[in-house]
């Protein structure tokens, strides 16, 4: 919300500077988010002026040549100001800037030559003040545009006249962030009692108190609210004898500080006294409200109707709807109709002012896509109390700026005023949730500048709330809230809590995760984050069939765009995306990680809707090392994406084996199960090409494994097994085998066979081709014996080796040379 | 006699010291202590002197020998290290080539790193790391949370929703009714980690000190707002947690992440599931909280401000407490009038953002390796 700080001074005023303002509001809960200068950046070098003589111009029809007396002070007598503007005449008042004076927009007015005369300033349009937006001709200072409103200044200016001092053309304006929970601080005089209670500055009296209106039936018009649940409280009040016309400059310059357009005085009435107030208003001409009768009401579901702007709106009925007799005028608290708009030869205006249920109003404005100034107010719930408010400042402008009359009486229909709550504080409880005491004095002191009432009580104070803070302070503790922002809860001592029996320490799980990852990392991995949401196309580009399970993704119902419409149901999408991404800007050399949830849908009947696990993925693509001068890289490939998920497991102490599987994303010759046990972990394989290709990747693998079933298969803590003192024997076996026969069963074959003493079997070498023939491989085993209370010879091992090369032998295996 | 073992003994000194090769070194063990040469020849004919000579010119003639004979050695020995040495200075390697083979260097996302950087800091503080689920109740997300039935989060313009054939979700409450029933069934992305205030509570018992830790969701898109983001809430529950103690707890948070010499501030605000509610600010590193840089230029992190919002926080609303039901599994329970904490939120991309200077959001998910690399 802007608050033009002129303005604000009007009620509250500080011997502080607006950097202090800022501090104050900002220390207690109203955030200056910004200060802007609006009009003027330097009141210097702008003066009242009169018009001694008009001539025309020499040599340019639309010019004319003013000689214009800038007062004594000048010294030099009057100033010749050639102006361009049609209405400018001999014995006007006008506003001049003189050279050196600096526009709004920053430009700095020079002495300047105007088709051959010189010209010492220039005279003013309103809009070159930004206090309006008239600029057809110049601003004209009688009697009438500086005679009303809270700055009266009484008669004509002198020439000389600092212009300041009769035309608002400089303020600073605040920006505030008013939180949702003070829609009491959507008005200027709001923020002014922040400001009192913030400061200790004297606040005016409440703006509303004298009120120029009188109270009682209304004749001549009538009002039937058939919904009082939406519509707490509608009052109106009819004016006589209007005169339409522009607002005087002091309020066309508040509305253009505040960041309103001036429209005539009648509608800047209604937007200044909301900006004042809080509270919006809406008038209407009352001889165009058909049968002097309005009808608030909910609307029909699926009723139509054309609002201001010339578009049909389709409502609903928890939509409200204020009718004339001849059908709809307005949607409550959103946009009037164009039927009963104030018009230039309006005479007779009736005044609403309502309340409206707030989040009624806020899902309208969310469904009609309708907001304005009014509908932001209404939405935060503004209070009963408000609407006599806004009736009472409005009613004094319209006789001040309009000329009006305003009839006897005030329609008020459906509200009962509410007694006020009383809330005990106890001195105690402030205390304990701030830490630090506030004294008794203090706290009633704070109260009683946000028009809080505190009678003493025994352990505190019963305090009254403000009917305006009815809906926010409900309870002890949002009284304490208020104590302690304007007591400065900048100004709390930092203390630490007593953390009894409370000792931090990460889960079994959670060190398992960090290990992981930092075991990629140390490998020399780089993590990546990706995004939850995917595209639905990501499972067609796995190749995943219309029924595999990892098509049962959970989806989004209003998801950014569609390419964001599910939640990954794996890894390897955004692993995947990464890559091409990289490979496109960076090189064909990939090795990254990520480690993040996956979701799967379970069903409506489960008790969770969805599943989602951490899991840990891998990609390699290209080159697993950078180039290096001595040695020819890895490539990536399933034995090197197997050897990062060995180092990963080996590290974490997992017992883990795989086992031949195919997934549609996968290489169906190369690629496995990863299991711990009966336990799957996930899978480990070279990426089918085509999915590979879909991601314009070369060969490519990949692993992802679910690392809370890692965590639950990686031992805690690990028991000390002791080694004997005595070496072991190492012997290798080389043997010729069909090659269908998994290493694995080979290496299982030979640890049944070996015995005791037989501690570890190793492949370290295969071979395949013409000396070992065709369809058949030679394995290198490294063969590791050991006892545990004497050195072993080869001929102590010789009938365990023999029980291995006869097993391998039913395994079709020969030995070799 | 001495005289000339003496004149023996610094000849040969000084030979032995010029000698350049063991060659030459062994022709001088022959000169002075073979067995033709003079010393030993003389030590061989001390039986055959005055008696009262014998003593001295064998005591001097013996010790000379020693002496020649360890400096022979010594100086031997210095010429073959030197050989050696000469040989090894020749078996030269440019030590500027790099090493082989290389390698790889990974390094974790910048986003893991500031997670872990601040879960250690509060493990440090006593907290302990609990995380829960991103897919979410409306319940643990929104009602729990002392947010009201028509409160504007809840739009779908606000809240990503999961689309759930199952369920007849009612799109949004109507004003003036009681939310249906069924509106407590709907399952969002959680928009903040504050469910899981609730979920801890109903899981353990006071005094409670957690962290939690995640992935969070809101329908932005922009260089300062991603669909995904990530917080660390932290609660602390117990008889007597303050306002103060909250800002202590921040304040050494806020110099562990951005040095010694930080302070904090704290703003009033408001949030639903706080009472009372802050902002907390802490004072620019950029500037030492002054607002303006050694050459008067106005500080561009904080903008003059001096200041930089990092979270939002408060003391636990009451109306929390009783959205935590008490059971075996907490008991005593979470009584408004017995227990009061704190929680803050704070996002793990902006303190990243704040700390590294990373100028755009949207870079932490994008993966570009020269990204990734510089952390
Ligand atoms: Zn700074």
């Amino acid at each position: 919300m802007r608050v033009p700080l002129t303005w604000l001074r009007e009620y509250c005023d500080p011997p502080l500077d607006v950097r202090a303002i800022e501090q104050r509001l900002t220390l207690t809960g109203t955030k200056v988010e910004a200060i802007h200068r609006h009009g003027v950046p330097d009141v210097e070098g702008f003066v009242v002026g009169h018009v001694l003589d008009v001539q025309p111009h020499p040599d340019a029809d639309r010019l004319r040549v003013c000689t214009v007396d800038l007062g004594a002070a000048q010294g030099e007598g009057p100033a010749t100001i050639v102006c361009g503007a049609p209405n400018v005449a001999t014995g006007q008042t006008v506003a001049v800037a003189q050279p050196g004076a600096v526009m709004p927009d920053g430009t700095k007015l020079e002495r300047a030559k105007l088709r051959g005369v010189v010209s010492e300033g220039m005279i003013l349009a309103e809009n070159e003040l930004e206090i309006g937006t008239g600029g057809e001709g110049i601003l004209v200072l009688d009697e009438l545009t500086l005679d009303a409103g809270p700055r009266r200044c009484g008669a004509v200016p002198r020439p000389g006249t600092p212009l300041a001092d009769v035309l608002p053309i400089a303020t600073d304006v605040l920006e505030l962030e008013i939180t949702p929970n003070r829609p009491d601080c959507l008005g200027v005089y709001g923020v002014a009692r922040e400001l009192h209670a913030a400061t200790g500055a004297t606040l005016a009296p409440e703006p509303w108190l004298a009120d120029p209106g009188s109270a009682g039936s209304v004749d001549g018009a009538q009002v039937v609210v058939e919904c009082p649940d939406l519509c707490p409280r509608f009052t109106a009040r009819v004016f006589e004898n209007v005169s339409i016309g522009p607002s005087p400059p002091w309020l066309k310059a508040r509305l253009m500080a505040a960041g309103q357009r001036p429209i005539n005085n009648v509608v800047d009435i209604t937007n200044y006294a909301m900006l004042l107030t809080g509270q919006p208003l809406h008038a209407f001409d009352l001889d165009r409200v058909a049968g002097a009768k309005l009808t608030v009401r909910r609307a029909r579901d699926g009723e139509q109707l054309q609002t201001l702007d010339g578009q049909a709106r389709e409502l609903d009925s928890e939509m409200v709807v204020i009718d004339d007799a001849d059908g709809p005028t307005s949607i409550a608290g959103l946009m009037g109709g164009a039927r009963s708009e104030v018009a230039p030869d309006t005479t007779r205006v009736l005044l609403e002012v309502a309340t409206w249920d707030g989040p009624g109003i806020h899902r309208a404005s969310w469904r009609l896509g309708l907001r304005s100034e009014a509908s932001s107010r209404f939405e935060k719930g503004l209070q009963p109390e408000q609407c006599m408010h806004a009736q009472a400042v409005a009613t004094r402008l319209m006789i001040d700026c309009c000329g009006a009359q305003p009839a006897a009486g005030t329609i008020d229909v459906a509200w009962e005023p509410a007694a006020p709550q009383v809330l005990r504080l106890r001195e105690a409880r402030v205390r304990a949730i701030l830490g630090v005491p506030v004294a008794m004095q203090r706290q009633t002191e704070i109260l009683r500048a946000l028009d809080f009432a505190g009678e003493p009580a025994p352990d505190g104070l019963d305090v009254t709330v403000p009917p305006l803070r009815r809906d926010d302070v409900t309870r002890e503790v949002d009284l304490i809230e208020e104590v302690a922002r304007i007591d400065g809860v900048d100004r709390l001592p930092a203390t630490l809590p007593a953390r009894r029996g409370a000792a931090g320490m990460l889960t079994h799980a959670q060190r398992v995760r960090r290990a992981a990852e930092d075991a990629m990392a140390a490998r020399g991995l780089h993590e990546i984050v990706g995004w939850s949401f995917a595209e639905p196309g990501l499972l067609d580009r796995l190749l995943l069939a219309g029924d595999h399970a990892m098509r049962n993704v959970v989806r989004l119902e209003n998801p950014l765009s569609d390419t964001q419409s599910i939640m990954r149901p794996t890894l390897l999408g955004s692993l995947l995306d990464a890559a091409q991404h990289n490979v496109a800007r960076n090189g064909p050399d990939i090795a990254i990680f990520e480690s993040g949830t996956v979701y799967r849908a379970t069903g409506a009947h489960d008790e969770r809707a969805a599943d989602e696990h951490h899991g840990l993925g891998v990609l390699v693509s290209g080159s697993l090392a950078p180039r290096s001068w001595r040695a020819a890289p890895a490539q990536a490939d399933f034995f090197a994406v197997k050897a990062l998920l060995t180092a990963l497991l080996d590290q974490l102490h997992v017992d883990w084996s795989v086992q031949p599987r195919t997934w549609p994303f996968l290489h169906p010759g190369r690629s496995a199960v990863v299991l711990a046990g009966e336990q799957t972990l996930g899978f480990v394989g070279e990426l089918h090409p085509l999915v590979a290709g879909a991601w314009d990747l070369q060969r490519t693998a990949a692993f992802a494994i679910d690392v809370g079933k890692l965590a639950a298969v990686a031992p805690e803590a690990i028991p000390f097994v002791a080694f004997p003192a005595v070496p072991s024997l190492r012997q290798d076996l080389a043997v010729i085998l069909p090659d269908a026969v998994p290493a694995a069963q080979v290496i299982a074959s030979a640890r049944g066979a070996g015995g005791e003493t037989l501690q570890d079997v190793s492949v370290f070498d295969v071979y395949a081709g013409e000396q070992v023939g065709e369809g058949r491989r030679s394995l290198a085993l490294a063969l590791s014996f050991r006892s545990a209370d004497r050195t072993l010879t080869d001929e102590d091992v010789a009938p365990a080796r023999e029980r291995i090369v006869a097993a391998l032998g039913e395994l079709g295996g020969e030995l070799r040379g | 006699m001495i005289e000339r073992i003496a004149e023996l003994r610094g000849q040969a000194e000084a030979e032995i010291a010029a000698a350049g090769s063991a060659e030459a070194l062994q022709e001088l063990r022959v000169r002075y202590l073979g067995r033709k040469a003079e010393l030993p020849q003389m030590l061989r004919g001390v039986a055959r002197l005055a008696p009262e000579l014998r003593g001295a010119v064998g005591k001097a003639a013996n010790q000379a020998r020693q002496a020649l004979d360890a400096l022979i050695e010594q100086r031997s020995s210095q010429l073959g290290g030197e050989e050696l040495h000469e040989r090894l200075r020749a078996d030269r390697v440019d030590v500027t080539l790099p090493g082989a083979p290389a390698q790889p260097v990974g390094r974790l996302h910048l986003l893991t790193t500031m997670r872990r950087e601040l879960e250690d800091i509060f493990l440090g503080l006593g907290f302990t790391v609990m995380e829960g689920p991103e897919i979410e109740s409306v319940h643990y997300n929104f009602d729990a949370l002392n947010h009201s039935p028509t409160h504007p989060a809840r739009a779908r313009t606000d809240t990503f929703y999961i689309a759930r054939p199952d369920l007849l979700a009612p799109s949004e409450p109507r004003p003036g009714q009681p939310p249906s029933p069924l509106a407590a069934e709907e399952l969002v992305l959680r928009t903040h980690t504050s469910p899981m205030q609730v979920r801890a509570m109903e899981a353990h018992p006071p005094p409670l000190y957690v962290v939690i830790p995640g992935r969070v969701y809101r329908p932005d898109s922009d260089a300062t707002h991603t669909p995904q983001f990530h917080q660390i809430e932290g609660l602390a529950v117990d008889e007597d947690i303050t306002l103060a103690d909250l800002k202590g707890t921040l304040l050494m948070f806020a110099r562990a992440v951005f040095g010694d010499r930080r302070d904090v501030r704290l703003r009033p605000h408001f949030f639903p599931f706080t009472e009372p509610s802050v902002e907390v600010d802490v004072s620019c590193f950029h500037c030492a909280g002054s607002g303006f840089l050694r050459d008067g230029a106005r500080c561009p992190l904080c903008k003059g401000e001096g200041w930089l919002e990092v979270l939002g926080a408060g003391e636990v609303d009451p109306n929390v407490y009783s959205h935590v039901p008490t059971s075996e599994a907490n008991a005593p329970g979470y009584d408004p009038e017995k227990v009061q904490g704190f929680a803050w939120g704070m996002g793990v991309e902006r303190i990243a953002m704040l700390k590294h200077g990373v100028p755009d959001l949207r870079l932490y998910y994008e993966n570009d390796l020269r990204f990734l690399e510089q952390f």
